[in-house]
C-alpha cells in the first residue's frame, strides 16, 4: 500500500507541467484556441505526441509507451488543472483504449501508432440520443454483406466528431453490440459539428449506409469490453476533474486573500474561509478515491466497481466545489474573461459525459446488500 | 504507487485480527456490538488483555511498552480493533497523559506512572474544559498557588468524561495569572480523584446517559512533585496531547463496523412485505455513506503513508471532519430504519422491540458529541482554512 509517485511518475508531472504551462498559463490562450475549431491546438497535439503522451497507455509493439494507468493518471490530472482542450482522455484512454481492447494485430498498429504520432485523431461515436450512459448500441444498426459491413443510424453527441480522422462506432449487431472502424472521408457520412459549453466540440454523425470495418475479427458481442473502457475513462476523466477543481479551489483562495470588500480582504470573513474549507474536504476525500481507482487498474481489480466509486465522489466533489468556486468569487465568476467559472463548465461537462454521480450511486446502491463491507485493499478491488 | 499490502503488513493485519477475535473476551465485544454500555470492569479487563500482548500503548517509546511501529501498522491495529468491537485502549490514559508524561516527566514520574498508566491500574480522567474555557481553553481559570512543597488548587472543571471511574486526573491549571500571554501562565498538574477537596458531580446527557461530569477544587492540596514537566509550559503538553487525542478520531472501523450492522438492521425491518434495504432510497443512503467512508478510508491510508516522517499531512485534519459528520450520518441512519421502533428508547421486559432499535436514538443523541469534541469541527475547518489554504 503506497501512495506516493515515484520519481519517473513525478518526473513525468514536471514535463507535462511545463509543456501545458507554456501553451495555457493564462486563461487568455485556452480562449483563443477554443474559440475557433477545432477547438484545441494543433500544435499542442503535436507537442503532446512527441513527449509520448499520446501513446503512453499503449503496448510499445503498437507505437506506445507501455505506461500504466497511473501516468495516465498523472497527464490527465495535469490537462485538468490548465483545461487544456487538447481532447486527451477522449482520444488516448476512450478511442485508443477501444481499439486496443478490441481490435486485431493491424488495426492496433495502425490506428494506436496513428494516435501515438498525432496523426490520427481518433473519436468515439457510442452515445445515442435518447439514451444515457449505456455500455450497448441502439439505434445504430450494422449490416453484413458479404464480407463487408455497412452502418446506418445516428450517433450524438459525438466528442471530436467533426474532427476526427477515424471515428470508432459501436453498432447492434445479431446477438449485441459490435464495434467498427469508420473512415472521416467514408461515404455516406454525414457530420453536423458545434460547440460544447466547455470550448470543447461534438458532432450529431449520422451514418446512412456507410461502409465500416469490424473492430477485431468476431463480430460478437464488446458489451463487456465497452463497458470496461468507459470505466477506465470515467477513471481517468476523475483525475482530470480533481486538477480542475484544484485550480479552482486555489484560485478561490487566492482571490479571497485579495479581493476587498467593506475596507478588508474577503478572507475576514469566516462565512466565505469554512465554504473554502469545506471545498478542500471535499477535493482531497475525491483525491483519494481518484487514485484508488487507478491503482485498482494497475492491481488487476474490479475496474467498473473502483470507476462507480471514483465517479461518484468526483461528480459531488465536482458540483460543490464547481458551484462554490463561482459564488466565493461573485460576479467575475461568471465572467467569460475570468477562468473559474470555465472549471465549472469544464467539471459539468465530465460529469455528464460518460455517467454522473446519481447514475453511479444508483449502481452501487444494487450491491449494498451483496457485502457487509468495502475493504479498498481487499476483494474485489485487488486480485 | 500500490494497492496491496506488503506480505509482511498482510501478515501483519492478520495477526492482529486474529488476537482481537479470539483473545479478547466475548462478552465486552458483544457488549461493544451491541452498542451498550461498558461497565468500568470489562473497559479494565479488556486494556489490561491487550496490555499483556504489548497491544495497549504500541505508539509509546518503546522502552515503555511501545512497538515502534509505523503509522500504517497504526492505522491497521486500530482498524482491526474497532471492527473486532474490541473497546481502545482507555484514551485518556493511552493517548492523552501516557504520551505526555513520556515526553515531558521526569524519569521519577515515569517510572511512577507509565506502567501502571499502560496496565489502567491507575484510570486517569482528564481536567482540561471549564465552563467559560471550551474551544477557547486558554481562557481556563482554575488556579494553582505555590504553599511550600505544595500546589493549592481551586476551580471547576466540566466534560470530564468517565470521571466517576477515575483513580488520578490530569489537569491544566492556571500557576502565573501575570504572564503577558495567557498560554503561558498554564501548568499540567496530576493528582487522585480522593484528594480532599475534590468533589465529582455527574452531567445528565440528553440520551440519558452518565457519561461526564464537573469536577469542583476547593483548596485541594498537590505536592509539588506531581508537576508534569515544567512549570507555565503546560499549553505546550495540552497542545501535544490534543495532537495525540485526534490520531484515530475519524473512527474509520467503528463506522465501517457500524455501516454494516445497519445493513442487517435494514433486512430485519419489511416495508410492503418487502426488506428495507431493497427500498431504493434505502439502498442509496447506504451506497451513498458507503462511498463516503470508503474516500475517508483511503485518505487515512494516504495521510498516513505521507506522515512518517512525523510531520503530519495537511489533510489529516480532513479526518476527524469528515470521520464525526460520518460517524453522526450512520447513527442517524440506524435511527431511520428503526422507525417507529427507535421511540422504544428505555424499554425493558416485555418489550418486543429488539436491542439495536432500542439503543438507536440514545447513540444518535450522543454522537452529536463527536462533532463538537477533540476540537470542534468549526475549530477543524479554522485549521484548514488557515494553515492550508492561507486565509
Amino acid at each position: 500500500m503506497d501512495f506516493t509517485f515515484d520519481s519517473e511518475q513525478n518526473d513525468l508531472r514536471e514535463a507535462v507541467r511545463g509543456l501545458l504551462d507554456r501553451a495555457y498559463g493564462d486563461g487568455e490562450q485556452r480562449r483563443r484556441v477554443t474559440a475557433s475549431d477545432p477547438g484545441f491546438d494543433e500544435k499542442t497535439w503535436s507537442r503532446l505526441a512527441e513527449m509520448g503522451l499520446l501513446g503512453l497507455p499503449f503496448a510499445e509493439e503498437h507505437g506506445g509507451m507501455g505506461a500504466g494507468p497511473i501516468e495516465v493518471a498523472v497527464v490527465a490530472e495535469e490537462i485538468g488543472r490548465v483545461l487544456a482542450p487538447e481532447p486527451y482522455v477522449e482520444v488516448v484512454v476512450l478511442a485508443g483504449g477501444l481499439v486496443a481492447a478490441v481490435g486485431t494485430d493491424a488495426q492496433k498498429a495502425e490506428v494506436l501508432a496513428g494516435i501515438a504520432e498525432g496523426t490520427t485523431l481518433a473519436a468515439v461515436a457510442h452515445a445515442e440520443p435518447g439514451t444515457r450512459w449505456s455500455p450497448s448500441a441502439a439505434a445504430v444498426a450494422a449490416t453484413q454483406d458479404g464480407g463487408s459491413w455497412t452502418l446506418t443510424g445516428v450517433k450524438e453527441p459525438v466528442l471530436n466528431g467533426a474532427r476526427a480522422d477515424v471515428l470508432v462506432v459501436s453498432a447492434v449487431v445479431e446477438g449485441g453490440t459490435a464495434l467498427f472502424l469508420v473512415r472521416g472521408d467514408a461515404a455516406g457520412l454525414t457530420r453536423t459539428g458545434y460547440r460544447t459549453h466547455d470550448g470543447g466540440r461534438a458532432a450529431s454523425v449520422r451514418f446512412d449506409g456507410t461502409p465500416a470495418e469490424l473492430l477485431g475479427t468476431d463480430p460478437g458481442d464488446r458489451t463487456a469490453q465497452i463497458e470496461r473502457v468507459l470505466a477506465e475513462g470515467r477513471i481517468a476523466y476523475a483525475h482530470e476533474a480533481i486538477g480542475s477543481m484544484d485550480t479552482a479551489l486555489r484560485t478561490t483562495a487566492e482571490y479571497l486573500k485579495t479581493r476587498k470588500q467593506f475596507g478588508v480582504t474577503l478572507n475576514r470573513f469566516q462565512a466565505l474561509t469554512f465554504r473554502a474549507a469545506d471545498m478542500y474536504v471535499s477535493l482531497e476525500l475525491a483525491r483519494s478515491t481518484a487514485l484508488w481507482a487507478s491503482m485498482v487498474v494497475d492491481a488487476g481489480g474490479d475496474v467498473v466497481a473502483a470507476a462507480d466509486r471514483a465517479r461518484l465522489q468526483t461528480s459531488r466533489a465536482g458540483r460543490h466545489i464547481g458551484k462554490e468556486a463561482i459564488q466565493l468569487h461573485g460576479g467575475i465568476g461568471v465572467t467569460a474573461e475570468y477562468t473559474v467559472g470555465h472549471h465549472t463548465s469544464r467539471l459539468t461537462a465530465i460529469d455528464h459525459v460518460l455517467g454522473d454521480g446519481d447514475w453511479a450511486l444508483s449502481r452501487l446502491a444494487a450491491d449494498v446488500d451483496a457485502h457487509e463491507t468495502v475493504d479498498p485493499l481487499g476483494a474485489p478491488y485487488t486480485r | 504507487m500500490r494497492l496491496q499490502l506488503s506480505p509482511e503488513l498482510e501478515a501483519f493485519r492478520e495477526e492482529m485480527r486474529t488476537f482481537f477475535t479470539t483473545q479478547v473476551p466475548q462478552e465486552i465485544r458483544d457488549t461493544v456490538a451491541a452498542r451498550r454500555h461498558l461497565s468500568k470492569e470489562q473497559y479494565v479487563e479488556a486494556m489490561r488483555t491487550l496490555n499483556a500482548a504489548g497491544l495497549a500503548v504500541p505508539h509509546w517509546p518503546v522502552e515503555w511498552g511501545g512497538r515502534g511501529w509505523t503509522p500504517l501498522q497504526m492505522h491497521i491495529w486500530r482498524e482491526e480493533m474497532q471492527l473486532a468491537c474490541v473497546p481502545e485502549p482507555l484514551p485518556f490514559n493511552a493517548s492523552m497523559i501516557g504520551p505526555v508524561i513520556a515526553a515531558f516527566g521526569s524519569q521519577e514520574q515515569k517510572e511512577r506512572f507509565l506502567p501502571r498508566t499502560a496496565n489502567i491500574d491507575i484510570w486517569w480522567c482528564q481536567g482540561f474544559s471549564e465552563p467559560d474555557a471550551g474551544s477557547d481553553l486558554a481562557s481556563l481559570r482554575t488556579t494553582a498557588v505555590r504553599d511550600g512543597d505544595d500546589w493549592v488548587v481551586n476551580g471547576q472543571k466540566t466534560w470530564t468524561t468517565l470521571g466517576q471511574h477515575a483513580d488520578w486526573i490530569f489537569c491544566l491549571v492556571r500557576t502565573d495569572p501575570t504572564a503577558e500571554k495567557k498560554q503561558r501562565g498554564i501548568s499540567l498538574l496530576v493528582f487522585p480523584m480522593d484528594t480532599p477537596g475534590v468533589t465529582l458531580r455527574p452531567i445528565q446527557l440528553i440520551d440519558g446517559g452518565h457519561e461526564v461530569n464537573e469536577v469542583f477544587f476547593e483548596d485541594v492540596r498537590v505536592p509539588a512533585e506531581n508537576l508534569i514537566g515544567e512549570e507555565n509550559r503546560g499549553w505546550d503538553y495540552a497542545k501535544f496531547l490534543l495532537g495525540n487525542e485526534r490520531v484515530g478520531i475519524a473512527r474509520i472501523g467503528s463506522s465501517k463496523r457500524l455501516l454494516a450492522q445497519a445493513k442487517s438492521y435494514a433486512r430485519e425491518v419489511t416495508v410492503g412485505g418487502r426488506p428495507l434495504i431493497e427500498d431504493p432510497r434505502t439502498a442509496d443512503r447506504f451506497a451513498e455513506l458507503e462511498n463516503e467512508l470508503l474516500a475517508l478510508e483511503l485518505t487515512a491510508l494516504r495521510v498516513v503513508a505521507h506522515s512518517a516522517d512525523g510531520k503530519p499531512h495537511p489533510a489529516s485534519s480532513v479526518l476527524k471532519l469528515r470521520g464525526s459528520e460520518l460517524q453522526q450520518d450512520i447513527t442517524e441512519l440506524v435511527v431511520d430504519i428503526a422507525g417507529p421502533l427507535s421511540l422504544s428508547s428505555f424499554a425493558d421486559g416485555g418489550s418486543e422491540v429488539p436491542d439495536w432499535a432500542r439503543v438507536a436514538t440514545p447513540e444518535y443523541l450522543n454522537y452529536r458529541k463527536v462533532s463538537i469534541y477533540g476540537g470542534s469541527n468549526e475549530v477543524q475547518r479554522t485549521i484548514i482554512a488557515g494553515t492550508i489554504l492561507g486565509l
